[in-house]
């Protein structure tokens, strides 16, 4: 038959040498290995003390986004949802009453804004869509959960900290300038 | 019709005979297809309409066999009728595709970039032909305009910052209501769509202005903002109906009718008109006899997600159980239960307008 690869190796049916038998001298060789890479530099890092810097197209947890003066910017378009691929997103909107034009931005906006993110793929399509600068997809994880509930992203958990009271949490959710290389 | 001659037009190089008389937009149309020009303001089911808008503009390169010379300018395709021999150009010309551009340029000067909260989008004229014959940029870098807020009623609502003043929805109210009560307004850049005696407003079918507004000035505010179109599921339907011929269009969420609307054609005109009773009452399944899915342009939005034929109509049968001995599949997760969104409580389709904050508010616990 003819060899898949150059590399294969024939295994050896010998029986072992007595020398061999002792096994002491190949177990020395084997942690000799392992004494040798506590010198060499690490590969890995010590998460969640220390954290890997996100590349500047890094796609994470959305977040809704409000203008300078604090306001939703999102205006239930249902252009996301319509753009979503895995159907994550959902939505009822509702007209804005007088007295909340402080709260939302536009004439109407979303009463329910919910994102399943058991379904979301966080490829990004609902930030390219909108139209409002409405949504973002900002440089945090999903955290682990230990329910499936935990992962139906309402309106409470995705929209971003008003700037005007509440200006660290905004800068926060927001996460740092990033320069971007173009 | 036999003493009716025929006449031979030809357009953008396909030739036809239609009856003297026909308009050039009409001819087009019986060819079908891009040989028709887009029309803002002419609606082949209202005497009068047409000549407003100018997104029609043809070019006409030969008169007729008689005086085969060209016509001097650019002409309104639904005002113009057809001559023997006539030859028409429509995208085969240049000319005419540049008006065009510039003719949407003019209608979007004052027209506000509301589509995110407009109801019309996804079945917007003006959205197809800009997005289809416009340009992309726009140079007009001034105020644009704005008016005083007008209350139609109960059932229409008029956002005139979006009117391009067709005057569809007057021919309308004049020919179908027999008592117009709103009328145009003011002159040129002031010109505005007004009730001057609003109680006639109710008349049983003048919710039909909403259908024939081809933009989002004239909307159902029983169906305000209540989903966008093309998360709903078009269904013809019919019920017996003792005013108009009942013959609808629902546009269901699940079991919930959030609008209903005249059955449109191929130009986006209404086949049959409604009336009110059909259009803003009856908000509920069990009204209608439901035919079957409507079948959406593919091109549009609407039919995003949406099947034609029968898919749909039935419930498929769960092979889960049947191939499991009769063991029921374990649900991890009822996303009712969790989710917020289309709560059992909270019923949209019947709320008489748009909802507000106090219609979620109040089943918050
Ligand atoms: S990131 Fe992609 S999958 Fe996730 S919600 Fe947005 S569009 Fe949907
Ligand atoms: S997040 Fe943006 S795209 Fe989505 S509904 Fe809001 S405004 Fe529209
Ligand atoms: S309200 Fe609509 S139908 Fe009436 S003139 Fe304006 S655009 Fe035309
Ligand atoms: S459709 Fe002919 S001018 Fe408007």
């Amino acid at each position: 038959m003819e060899a898949l690869t150059t590399r294969a190796k024939e295994v050896s049916r010998k029986p072992m040498s007595f020398a061999e038998s002792l096994y002491i001298p190949n177990i020395l060789k084997g942690m000799f290995i392992t004494f040798g890479h506590m010198f060499k530099k690490q590969p890995t890092i010590r998460y969640p003390e220390q954290k890997r810097e996100f590349s500047p197209v890094f796609r994470g947890l959305h977040v809704l986004n409000r203008d300078e003066q604090g306001r939703e910017r999102c205006t239930a378009c249902g252009l996301c949802a319509v753009a979503c691929p895995a159907e994550a997103i959902t939505m009822e909107a509702a007209e804005r009453l007088e007295g909340e034009e402080n709260l939302y931005r536009e004439e109407k906006y979303a009463a329910r804004y919910e994102i399943n993110m058991l379904r979301c793929i966080f490829c990004g399509l609902c930030e390219e869509a909108c139209p409002k600068d409405a949504i973002y997809l900002s440089e945090t994880f999903a955290p682990a959960n230990y329910s499936r509930k935990g992962f139906i992203y309402s309106k409470e958990d995705l929209v971003i900290p008003n700037p005007l009271t509440d200006p660290e949490g905004y800068a926060k959710a927001k996460g740092a300038p990033r320069a971007i290389n173009n | 019709m036999s003493d009716i001659p025929l006449f031979k037009v030809t357009i953008d190089n396909i030739s036809i005979e239609v009856p003297a008389g026909t308009t050039v937009l009409n001819a087009a149309r019986m060819i079908g297809g891009e040989v028709a020009p887009p029309a803002m303001c002419y609606y082949s089911k209202l005497e009068g309409s047409g000549g407003k808008c100018r997104t029609c503009l043809v070019e006409v390169s030969k008169g007729s066999e008689k005086d085969p010379r060209p016509m001097p300018k650019l002409v309104a395709s639904c005002r113009t009728t057809v001559m023997d021999g006539m030859e028409v150009k429509n995208i085969t010309s240049a000319k005419v595709v540049d008006a065009r551009a510039s003719i949407v340029e003019f209608l979007l000067l004052n027209h506000p970039l509301d589509c995110p909260i407009c109801d019309q989008a996804g079945e917007c004229h003006l959205q197809d032909l800009s997005y289809e014959h416009g340009k992309e940029g726009t140079r007009y870098e001034f105020q644009r305009r704005t008016f005083k807020k007008h209350d139609l009623g109960k059932y229409i609502q008029l956002h005139m910052t979006r009117c391009i003043l067709c005057y569809r929805c007057v021919f309308t109210a004049d020919q179908l209501t027999k008592k117009r009560a709103h009328g145009i307004l003011d002159r040129g850049d002031h010109s505005e769509i007004a009730t001057f005696i609003e109680k006639n407003l109710d008349s049983d079918f003048i919710g039909n202005v909403i259908d024939v507004c081809p933009v989002g000035a004239l909307t159902d505010k029983t169906f305000r903002f209540k989903n966008r179109v093309w998360f709903l599921k078009p269904m013809d339907a019919h019920r017996d109906c003792p005013t108009c011929s009942g013959k609808v269009t629902l546009w269901n969420r699940g079991d919930e009718v959030f609008r209903v609307t005249a059955r449109k054609d191929q130009w986006g005109e209404v086949e049959d008109w409604i009336c009110n009773d059909c259009r803003f009452e009856k908000k509920k399944t069990s009204d209608w006899v439901i035919e079957g899915p409507r079948l959406i342009d593919r091109h549009s939005v609407i039919a995003q997600g949406h099947y034609a034929g029968t898919v749909g109509m039935h419930k498929p049968t769960e092979t889960f159980s049947a191939v499991h001995h009769g063991r029921q599949p374990k649900l991890l997760m009822d996303i009712h239960s969790v989710s917020e969104v289309n709560q059992a409580d909270i019923d949209l389709s019947i709320i008489a307008g748009p909802a507000h904050s106090n219609n979620f508010n109040s089943n918050k616990d």
